[in-house]
């Protein structure tokens, strides 16, 4: 065998392993997805959405507590986290753009993206669980929004980043003080992808369990007051999948389909945004 | 007060609510620090550091406690998880950057994105419903007839293979990773130079040689960066390996064995922890993970940088 067909060979093998490895990925997707379909359809019923949780052993109840409370804490993290984080990575993007400081806590949202959210469940159940004596929806919120706000920070930042500069100085050309040029032409520019990054963010904390667990914990009533143990999707999915009841199996599956389904929409959304807006 | 006073309080005014607002991320992490260290000292003054992390007993009844268990299942999990992830994921990049014909380019991004963004305890709940039996009755079973039969290697598969141990654990583990390696990687390898490629096309290399030969090398420290990236968050997730690593305190020898890792030791003992030292040794546990967690972030950020400089 000469050295030209060796190299052929030895081209066709890798080629093919890489294409084996692209499958492989999109075959979990698929599986996965197709999975959590078929489970959870059959579940799907009005009552899912109208009616609670009844005692195990009983036939029938839903899970409206957990898609109230669900709704409350995201919004409650919804709240606290866009404000902080668009400021904030208004603040990167222009105040401190040149600054050691400014730099130095743009590289600690990126890490803090990537932080165990345990982490953060355990430091909220430290500040807001133990001195008040006991679980409570507002922690709960409160841990989400600590996750969502470097999220918010660093896509704001990049996005106001993207504004040409010309635009900036053509502003202050006109008399524009700083503040006016950032909240009449920067975030004008930036609107879009902002708001793209607060879907995204969204999505993200939507889908946490393991900060909610020590601090909203579970609840299986009904409850709009966030001072007392607040149920949520994904909590509820943790328990209900792993105790005893095909019934809870079934449910948690629903729920499992519900919440994949809205955040791969929203995931979904916020691409097509980027796409439509960034199109050049 | 003049009109250009008022200008100039109310820029001040916007710059100092913005920089408040920024310095919230620095306020956390010194938060977090602070108070897990606070919360975990009767355990750290009782246990000391080395102590702590070497002692693999973990026994509520007798306030003896001990990471040793958890941080090993820790480690092994994540490293086993990188292991599978690394090939498949630079595979999956090599095929989006290289292969891929451009109408599906998109496509195939939009699905890795999806991935990705599959919340972790989709992960789990599906890895204890659907990956645990396939694994317990099928893959687990012809691992421990082929690999198994090996010497030395062979006893890392010994055990009745019940689909809840580090093996799946780590399998569900890698499956999460891999979209986020796979895109980091494709990123890094859409920046190698055009005319890099054609000269190397040029003197006749095949598609395989110009991969291995020009985009590799150049693109390897952002690669090695996303893959440090991906470790740190291996390191901390909770859900999708809570359900099938069996939450058992242990240094297991087999890969079929049940384990525990500190994200899921707090997942499934910080509610229910009933005495102070017990609650203490918990947040040490959870003080050792973040250190753990921010370093290798901190070190996969300090890689990407020194990369960009240069």
């Amino acid at each position: 065998m000469n050295i030209l067909t060796k190299r052929k060979i030895r081209n066709k093998v890798a080629l093919s392993l890489s294409v084996f490895a692209a499958v492989i990925g999109l075959f979990w997707l698929f599986f996965i997805l197709w999975d959590v379909f078929r489970h959870g359809m059959s579940f799907i019923t009005m009552d899912l959405f109208t009616k609670d949780p009844v005692p195990p052993g009983f036939q029938g109840g839903g899970l409206r507590n957990a898609f109230v409370g669900q709704i409350l804490i995201t919004l409650v993290a919804m709240v606290i986290g866009i404000p902080f984080g668009i400021l904030g990575g208004t603040f990167l993007s222009e105040y401190g753009r040149h600054s050691r400081l400014g730099r130095f806590i743009s590289t600690l949202s990126d890490i803090m993206v990537s932080v165990p959210s345990i982490v953060i469940g355990t430091f909220v159940y430290a500040i807001m669980v133990k001195p008040i004596g006991h679980f409570n929806g507002w922690a709960g919120g409160v841990a989400l929004a600590i996750i969502m706000i470097p999220v918010v920070i660093r896509t704001t930042e990049d996005m106001m980043s993207l504004v040409p500069w010309s635009l900036r100085e053509a502003a202050f050309a006109l008399g524009a003080p700083y503040y006016k040029v950032i909240t009449q032409v920067v975030y004008r520019g930036a609107a879009t992808g902002i708001f793209t990054g607060i879907l995204l963010s969204i999505a993200r904390v939507a889908g946490e369990t393991a900060p909610l667990l020590f601090t909203s914990f579970n609840n299986s009533f009904f409850t709009t007051n966030l001072s007392e143990s607040t149920p949520s999707l994904t909590v509820t999915i943790f328990q209900y999948a792993m105790g005893p009841y095909d019934d809870w199996h079934g449910m948690a599956w629903a729920a499992a389909l519900v919440i994949t389904v809205a955040i791969l929409l929203v995931t979904v959304a916020g691409r097509l945004l980027i796409k439509w807006r960034y199109r050049s | 007060m003049s009109n250009q006073n008022v200008t100039d309080y109310k820029d001040k005014l916007f710059r100092v609510v913005t920089f408040g607002a920024a310095l919230v991320v620095l306020v956390v992490i010194v938060g977090i620090f602070a108070s897990l260290v606070e919360q975990s000292l009767p355990a750290i003054r009782k246990f000391g550091f080395f102590r702590f992390l070497t002692t693999p007993t973990w026994d509520p009844v007798h306030e003896v406690f001990g990471a040793a268990s958890s941080l090993y299942g820790t480690i092994v999990t994540t490293v086993l998880a990188m292991i599978i992830a690394i090939p498949v994921s630079i595979g999956i990049a090599i095929f989006m950057t290289e292969l891929c014909p451009n109408f599906l380019k998109g496509a195939m991004g939009t699905a890795i994105e999806l991935l990705a963004a599959i919340p972790s305890i989709i992960y789990g709940m599906w890895g204890l419903f659907t990956l645990a039996p396939i694994m317990g009755n099928t893959v687990e079973p012809f691992l421990q007839h082929t690999i198994g039969k090996v010497p030395y290697l062979g006893s890392l598969f010994s055990g009745t293979p019940l689909g809840i141990d580090i093996l799946t654990a780590s399998t569900v583990l890698s499956i999460m990773i891999i979209p986020f390696m796979a895109s980091i990687a494709r990123d890094t390898f859409t920046l190698t130079p055009q005319v890099l490629r054609e000269s190397a096309y040029g003197i006749g290399a095949t598609r395989w040689e110009v991969i291995r030969n020009v985009v590799l090398p150049y693109s390897k420290g952002g690669v090695f960066g996303g893959m440090v990236i991906a470790m740190g968050r291996a390191l901390g997730e909770t859900m999708a390996v809570a359900f099938v690593l069996g939450n058992k305190h242990q240094i297991a020898h087999s890969l079929l064995d049940a384990s525990a890792t500190i994200t899921v030791t707090l997942a499934n003992e910080f509610t229910e922890a009933d005495s102070n030292m017990y609650m203490a040794s918990l947040f040490y546990l959870a003080l050792i993970l973040f250190v753990m967690s921010f370093l290798t972030l901190a070190a996969a950020k300090f890689i990407l940088k020194e990369r960009a400089k240069s």
